[in-house]
């Protein structure tokens, strides 16, 4: 047995020439120090995109992406088909973490400065791969059709018509109309499972390279003491088996959350009911909703929630900036007005989050 | 001399070419841009020219109820109230969307998404909504009850 595996690594070595790739992970070392636990969210979020597909991949078998069609074949799925709830309950769960963990990742990233020199690309690729992931919890939510979500996505796409200049093109847009219908639902999917995977999957690919390619972004004072040894442990197989630990904790989590609070369907969207109390957004878009309940109808000439709106816009483009306004940091000085301002984004959205979840 | 002479055909040559060129290339996405662009945008559906629908027998609305009637593809309400006067408006809230009912504990018509609420007479009195429900015209022949737009 053992022989033979030796044959194919050879065959295959003599072609790709395996050893060289092998040499290269030897060399890659990840960095110790006090924060060093935040270096896993990132594999923690890769790994749950990779449960999303697979379970994606085994909803799909089932699912029918039509208004007829569609909260029947979920209600099929989690009656009759084995263990069709745990596949629903599981991706549900996972989007959620997902989101959670890129959360996670992207604050941890912003308070260590990560996206400084010469990281920028890999900053830019990662928030945009956030908002596909708030773009996937957004169409995927409406796809089992239900009084909840269709009327989430009316609230949704109605907001989004607010925004200036192209708000109501992309209303429409997005709707696949003037209103939500199974047209919309038809767009949506093809959101949730076509488009959005292949420009993920883009960005993914070039994320992960450039991190092979740079290596593990330190703190700025390891590198301010250039004289002393730092301390790191190699890649692989060190920091590996630690990511694979955290990706089985991570699983066993998702288990036990699937099985005890399995997702729930509701009743069937009828466009021609009066819209259910309790309609809320996920809860990642609560404290954007939440903000704008606080907007007054209208400000001098301007309508509240376009105003909002705008604000929210600028303020995520600025944090998408951030490489470029806190040069700082890229020359290795510390910055605490960045500090200041990533503390009260994080102290904001939990406030108005957790506002959002007791109204 | 001749030398110099060639030289700027030469030059005036590659202008031209880079001109086509960008032309071409300009053109080619423009045509490959315009099919999709304007594919992606959802055709306009003729609205189904309604003018008055039957929302049923007065029998079958209690007293101090609403229901939603389907009006071409919008919804409308229609409720019968405590003095027996029938009204009949936009269902659509003016706020975001969504559908509104009729809430019998407080008289007035109640949006759940928003807490939003418009009195019976179609006005915004509470919560978001930042214009008032559009009323539709109730007519009542023998029995049968009938909505239409108000001319």
């Amino acid at each position: 047995m053992k022989v033979r595996l030796q044959k194919i690594y050879e065959w295959i070595d003599q072609r790709v020439q395996l050893q060289d790739l092998i040499n290269f992970m030897g060399k890659k070392y990840v960095p110790v120090h006090r924060h060093s636990v935040w270096y896993y969210f990132g594999g923690v979020t890769l790994f749950l995109f990779i449960i999303q597909v697979f379970t994606g991949i085994l909803l799909l078998f089932y699912y029918k992406g039509s208004a007829d069609l569609a909260f029947e074949s979920i209600q099929f799925i989690m009656s009759k088909v084995s263990f069709g709830w745990l596949i629903r309950s599981i991706h549900t769960w996972s989007a959620n973490l997902f989101i959670l963990s890129a959360f996670i990742h992207m604050f941890s990233v912003y308070f260590e400065k990560s996206y400084r020199k010469p990281r920028e690309i890999t900053w830019i690729t990662g928030m945009l791969m956030l908002l596909l992931g708030l773009g996937f919890g957004f169409s995927g939510y409406l796809l089992p059709w239900n009084e909840l979500a269709f009327f989430a996505t009316k609230v949704g796409s109605d907001i989004i018509g607010d925004i200036p200049f192209i708000g109501e093109e992309l209303k429409i847009f997005m709707r696949g109309g003037e209103d939500v219908t199974g047209a919309t639902l038809s767009r949506m999917f093809g959101f949730h499972v076509a488009l959005f995977p292949a420009l993920f999957s883009i960005l993914l690919i070039i994320h992960l390279l450039l991190i092979q390619r740079q290596g593990m972004s330190q703190p700025i004072d390891f590198e301010n003491n250039s004289g002393n040894e730092i301390s790191k442990m190699p890649f692989f197989p060190n920091f590996f088996l630690r990511d694979i630990l955290f990706w089985l904790l991570v699983l066993n989590l998702l288990a036990v959350l699937a099985v005890f609070f399995p997702s729930e369907l509701g009743r069937k969207a009828d466009p021609f009911a009066p819209a259910p109390a309790g309609i809320k957004p996920e809860w990642y878009f609560l404290f954007m909703f939440q903000t704008l309940k606080y907007f007054p109808a209208n400000i001098w000439i301007v309508e509240g929630e376009m105003l909002g709106i705008i604000l929210f816009v600028a303020a995520g483009f600025l944090w998408l900036m951030v490489p470029f306004w806190d040069t700082k940091s890229s020359r290795g000085q510390k910055n605490r007005l960045t500090n200041y301002i990533g503390l009260f984004a994080v102290i904001f959205i939990i406030v108005l989050t957790i506002l959002g979840w007791i109204s | 001399m001749e030398a110099v002479d060639s030289l700027q055909q030469k030059n005036g040559r590659r202008e031209f070419l880079k001109y086509l060129l960008t032309g071409g290339i300009t053109g080619f996405c423009a045509a490959l841009l315009y099919p999709l662009i304007s594919y992606l945008k959802p055709p306009e559906q003729n609205e189904v020219a309604v003018s008055s629908v039957s929302a049923g027998k007065i029998s079958d609305i209690e007293k101090e109820s609403g229901k939603i009637i389907r009006f071409g593809n919008k919804p409308v309400i229609l409720i019968r109230t405590a003095d027996d006067k029938l009204l009949a408006f936009d269902a659509v809230c003016t706020h975001l969307d969504c559908t509104v009912q009729y809430k019998k504990e407080m008289g007035v018509i109640w949006c759940a998404c928003h807490n939003g609420k418009y009195d019976l007479t179609g006005r915004n009195i509470s919560g978001p909504p930042p214009k008032p429900l559009q009323p539709y015209r109730v007519i009542l022949k023998g029995e049968e009850i009938y909505i239409s737009k108000l001319t």
